[in-house]
């Protein structure tokens, strides 16, 4: 069982308190109705399959109830960093990942 | 005492016999044996068949990796579990034992045909054998197959033992209480770092059990071991003993399992049987050994033929000797340890046979002062009798040169080809393996995890190096943790440490074609299967594993995953680290489903909510059903009564006068700010600005794709907050999506969601009669018509109880819902009931209000939709505020497949001869097209309407909005059933019975 930091909670937690909430840093556009069917389809439905770190959100679900973001190594699956919602993409060269 | 059980051996207590059974035969061991160790003992090598030739078979090993002797083992009526390993079983008063795969007895089997028939058995037998004739597939081959397959016989009574779950957090865990991993707990049980130390095995020593002869600082092993466990103890170490560490896993993370009572005659009350451990340990040390290797030549299967390694475990720690006339075949130093111990315990040691052109001098001299006969450079090339060895045929070697074969006496065979580190817990941690040519095995070479081995599994040899390594390793973990480790190196006298050579098939002058020389004991595999799957064109290893199934049974290879690599990446003409080796996995032995499963069983398996109202139901007789995790009263059968005359009488008495209703599972959120109309706005299809305080509306939620994905009605009490409800499943799913939305788009909204589901009671009451039975139980509000209209609600009084009221209908009669703090639900449940008497009100339950409320043609999100349905296509797009400037699914709904022609869409559906359609059903235009016709749709919500007289249904069509009045076909087994497309609204489509 993995064991995840919550940038909310400033706590190292068991992986069975979160859920996965897919790829992180898809923003949705402010004004949808101006999308195209290409931009919308990008938006909706086309994602990353990194082999080595991805960005992705989780939810503290049975915590803070907070969303957050965390780079995860799927190779190694391990965690390199978690940070709140909203804050940039960290640096990938400065956690230590492999950056692709 | 028996003829085998050597005096002033071993560590069983003399003192106390134990009668046990096998196969029905009593026999009498001593306390601290095995199953294995007391039948041996008593002569007994004969314990079981094999899986699949049905070979009769012996143990080979002294430990949880022992591949041959499994049996059931029983303990009165319910407690009956297969495929135990009589090598780890210790043994109790009046334990049961059998033997396996056997039909009619262990000593004449019929499945021994399948011996005969080897050919056919070969490698790939099942692809090669089973493909032709198709017809030959159920009636020939699978029944064939099954009664083949499988281990044992699965237990048919529930089980009535009771298993725990436990966490435990540490500093260190050591794996394996060997000497390297004893060492290691010592070294690092310093400065108060917390330090577990667990072993497998009844009792802690790993080898040093075995190795009795050994000085540790001048202490005898045994006494030294003593000394040891008290000082581990004194420093804080918690041992854990039959206990098996099964699993390595993300994060220092270890599954453990506990083996509490299965030894013990009498059980003590309230103690479960296992119990599971999940370890976080910040530093793991694993030290879990070494397993020895069997050689491979013809005949290695025979009852009698076992590890010389194990043979010493036998006569040290059990006081067993395993034969009487052993002879010993080796390829390594460590089994001419064996032989002297044998020997000197009372032993004829035939000869011992060495592969080797040269032995230690030292070995030589102590074999000739016990004048025992050697064979250097020879080997192996059958053996003889049927359920015990009786002789081995030797060759001698000369420059790769088998010479005439000659036949040595004996009861047993004692082989050892050499040792292969455990690296099981290593390999679950993805951690990688470097190749050794030396000493021709994987070592362990870099792991993700946080963790160190130590010891036998990394290749050490000789009880001084690995309680050294063992020490390092613990003192280096102990300084990661800011410990300072004291020194603990010491040295070790008569330490029997050697080397040896790896072998492949050992040469031989018989045909190997005929050979049946095994490799992986419990699956059958041979020598020669892996060869043919090499010439048949396997080239990796998870190829040839797969094709021969070597490696494959409950042992996992623990003995034969090596010598299988060796053997075909000889036949590949490659080194072994380009063939590759099968990564091991969790569980290290064979895990009880009750470890697994712990306390999550029975009702205790998933959480049952119930709602306040459950206990009246329950008295009442309601038949339950459950939705989601809810337990919800399904219908209400009076005496006498089936499950459609309930539901016929429940749906006339709420159309006719009053029914009442625990809605109570309706999922409820509170949405409150100044920024709530602006987010419901957002996340619902409709308006939401224009919704006067005390009016509500039916609610549409679709996800960003623009498909359907939630619904329910929503109150609007003051002008910033809003009374959310959801469909039953659906209240948590629908809460994550509005914090998703809300956090990570629309943090600037001012918004505050709160799940209320469980705070409220929801009682709903529907008919004609409902304003009149409730009117004079609220106060605060006139249900009237003027003052509280259909679609309205308000927080008043009832029944002196602080509610939330609202006018809406799921029924298309009057209703009403009415919310109560939820401890008080079922005094107002009680208060309704009685003052509905005058009406005769009728209690109803979810089947009455699924017909009802497809009368009305009202649809239920998850079976009328699928995710794939649009609110156009459920004729919802009067839902839809086409003047927002955007909402969830908005930009979805416009995507060029969801408004494309043809499309699937809610409809009614009569059949022409008033049969009641199947949900489920697909649905066809042309019902004489040919086969597979087209299918165009499906039912999704079929009952019986008295209502309407006939039964009714709503089906997704193609098209099916345009399709009014055409006829449809639904195809059954039996016939095919022709229906007519209608609207969905089957009842009172002016709405005029809402109207008090
Ligand atoms: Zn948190």
């Amino acid at each position: 069982m993995l064991l995840i930091t919550c940038p909310y909670c400033e706590e190292t937690l068991p992986e069975a308190e979160f859920a996965y909430a897919g790829q992180a840093h898809v923003i949705r556009p402010e004004n949808p109705s101006g999308q195209s069917d290409e931009q919308w389809e990008e938006f909706l439905f086309i994602r990353e399959n990194p082999k080595g770190p991805h960005f992705e959100r989780w939810r503290h679900l049975h915590g803070c109830g907070r969303f957050f973001n965390a780079v995860r190594d799927t190779v190694s699956d391990k965690f390199l960093t978690t940070y709140r919602a909203g804050a940039p993409r960290p640096d990938l060269a400065s956690l230590g990942g492999d950056a692709k | 005492m028996s003829g085998n059980r050597v005096a002033g051996k071993g560590r069983v207590d003399v003192g106390k016999s134990v009668r046990f059974t096998f196969d029905g035969k009593p026999f009498v061991g001593l306390k601290g044996d095995t199953v294995s160790s007391a039948l041996l003992a008593n002569g007994v090598h004969l314990m079981g068949r094999s899986f699949k030739y049905h070979r009769p078979r012996g143990p080979v090993a002294a430990g949880s990796e022992e591949p041959n002797a499994l049996i059931g083992t029983r303990r009165g009526p319910g407690r009956f579990e297969p495929n135990t390993r009589a090598t780890v079983q210790e043994i109790w008063q009046g334990l049961e034992t059998t033997s396996q795969n056997k039909y009619p007895s262990l000593k004449w089997d019929i499945g021994a045909v399948n011996d005969a028939a080897y050919m056919l058995f070969s490698a790939g037998f099942y692809y090669k054998t089973f493909m032709w004739p198709k017809s030959f597939w159920h009636r020939v081959y699978e029944p064939f197959i099954r009664a083949a397959a499988g281990l044992g016989v699965s237990p048919t009574e529930e089980d009535p033992d009771t298993y725990a779950s436990r966490f435990l957090h540490c500093d260190v865990l050591v794996v394996g209480a060997g000497p390297a991993g004893l060492a290691a707990a010592r070294a690092a049980a310093v400065d108060g770092l917390k330090v577990v130390l667990v072993d497998e095995n009844a009792e802690v020593g790993g080898s040093l059990l075995s190795e009795p002869q050994a000085l540790v600082d001048g202490q005898r092993a045994w006494d030294w071991l003593a000394a040891e466990v008290e000082a581990l103890k004194a420093a804080g170490v918690r041992i854990m003993t039959r206990t098996t560490a099964i699993g390595y896993y993300h994060q220092n993370m270890i599954g453990m399992v506990e083996r509490l009572t299965d030894h013990l005659s009498d059980l003590p009350a309230d103690t479960p049987r296992e119990r599971m451990w999940r370890v976080r340990a910040k530093r793991v040390v694993l030290a879990q050994g070494a397993l020895e290797k069997p050689l491979v030549f013809h005949g290695n299967d025979c009852p009698g033929v076992m590890l010389a390694g194990s043979a010493q475990t036998y006569l040290n720690r059990y006081g067993v000797l395993v034969g009487q006339r052993p002879v010993i075949l080796t390829s390594h130093d460590s089994a001419w340890f064996a032989a002297f111990d044998l020997a000197d315990a009372g032993a004829q040691v035939q000869a011992i046979v060495d592969t080797r052109e040269s032995v230690r001098d030292d070995l030589l001299a102590e074999a000739g002062k016990r004048g025992i006969r050697l064979k250097i450079g020879h080997t192996a090339t059958a053996t003889k009798g049927r359920l015990r060895v009786t002789s081995l045929r030797v060759n001698p070697v000369t420059d790769g040169k088998v010479g005439a074969g000659y036949v040595i006496g004996c009861d047993a065979v004692l082989m050892s080809g050499g040792w292969t580190p455990s690296l099981h817990l290593f390999s679950h941690t993805r951690g990688s393996l470097a190749w050794d040519e030396d000493l021709t095995t994987f070592l362990p070479k870099d792991t993700p995890e946080n963790c160190v081995i130590a010891g036998a599994s990394r290749g050490l040899w000789g009880v001084e190096a690995v309680l050294n390594d063992g020490a390092d390793k613990g003192r280096a973990v102990a300084a990661d943790l800011g410990g300072t480790g004291g020194e603990t190196a010491c040295s070790v006298a008569s330490d029997r440490t050697g080397t040896g050579v790896s072998h492949t098939e050992l040469p031989t002058d018989l045909n190997p074609g005929k050979a049946k020389a095994f490799v992986d004991y419990q699956n059958d595999v041979t020598a020669k299967d892996l060869r043919l799957a090499v010439r048949e064109g396997m080239r990796s290893i998870e190829h040839v594993k797969r094709y021969t199934t070597n490696g494959m049974a409950t042992d996992q290879g623990k003995m034969s995953n090596i010598n299988g690599l060796n053997i075909a990446a000889d036949a590949l003409g490659k080194k072994q680290p380009q063939v590759g080796l099968t990564t091991f996995r969790p569980p290290y032995t064979p895990t009880s489903f009750g470890a697994f499963a712990g306390y999550h069983r029975g009702a205790h398996f998933e959480v049952t909510r119930k709602t306040r109202i459950d206990g009246w139901a329950e008295e009442n007789g309601a038949v339950f059903e459950p939705v989601g995790q809810w337990r919800r009263a399904w219908h209400f059968p009076k005496p006498g009564e089936d499950m459609d005359t309930a539901v016929r009488r429940e749906c006339v008495a709420t159309r006719q006068s009053v029914g009442i209703f625990d809605a109570s599972t309706l999922g409820k959120i509170e949405v409150v700010g100044p920024d709530a109309v602006e987010f419901m706005n957002r996340m619902y299809t409709n308006p939401w600005t224009k919704l006067a305080p005390g009016r509500c509306r039916y609610g549409l939620l679709c996800g960003d794709d623009g498909f359907i994905r939630d619904d329910g009605v929503i109150g609007r009490l003051t002008t910033d907050r809003f009374h959310v409800t959801t469909t039953t499943g659906g209240a948590a799913r629908v809460l994550n999506m509005m914090e998703d939305y809300l956090q990570t788009e629309w943090p600037d909204l001012n918004v505050w969601l709160t799940s209320t589901t469980e705070q409220w009671a929801t009682i709903a009451l529907n008919g004609p009669k409902a304003a009149a039975l409730l009117a004079p139980l609220v106060e605060g509000v006139d249900l009237t018509d003027e003052a509280f209209p259909h679609m309205s609600c308000v927080e008043c009084t009832v029944a002196g109880m602080p509610a939330r009221l609202f006018r809406v209908s799921f029924t298309g009669e009057i209703g009403f819902e009415v919310n109560v703090p939820a401890p008080r639900g079922r005094t107002l449940w009680e208060v309704l009931w009685e003052a509905g008497r005058q009406y005769d009100i009728c209690a109803y339950g979810t089947e009455t209000m699924h017909v009802l409320r497809a009368e009305k043609g009202y649809i239920i999100v998850g079976q009328d939709t699928d995710g794939t349905v649009t609110p156009k296509d459920a004729g919802l797009d009067w839902a839809v505020g086409k003047s927002k400037p955007d909402f969830v699914g908005k930009r979805g709904m416009a995507r060029p497949d969801l408004t494309s022609e043809g499309r699937k869409q809610l409809v009614g559906l009569l059949t022409e001869d008033h049969s009641r359609l199947e949900e489920g059903a697909q649905i066809v235009f042309d019902p004489t097209q040919a086969l597979p016709m087209t299918m165009v749709g499906h039912v999704t919500s079929s009952y019986h309407s008295d209502a309407v007289g006939r039964p009714i249904a709503l089906a997704l069509v193609e098209g099916g909005h345009g399709r009014m009045g055409e006829t449809v076909h639904i195809p059954m087994p039996d016939r095919t059933i022709a229906a007519k497309i209608t609207p969905m609204v089957f009842v009172d489509p002016d709405n005029a019975r809402l109207k008090i």
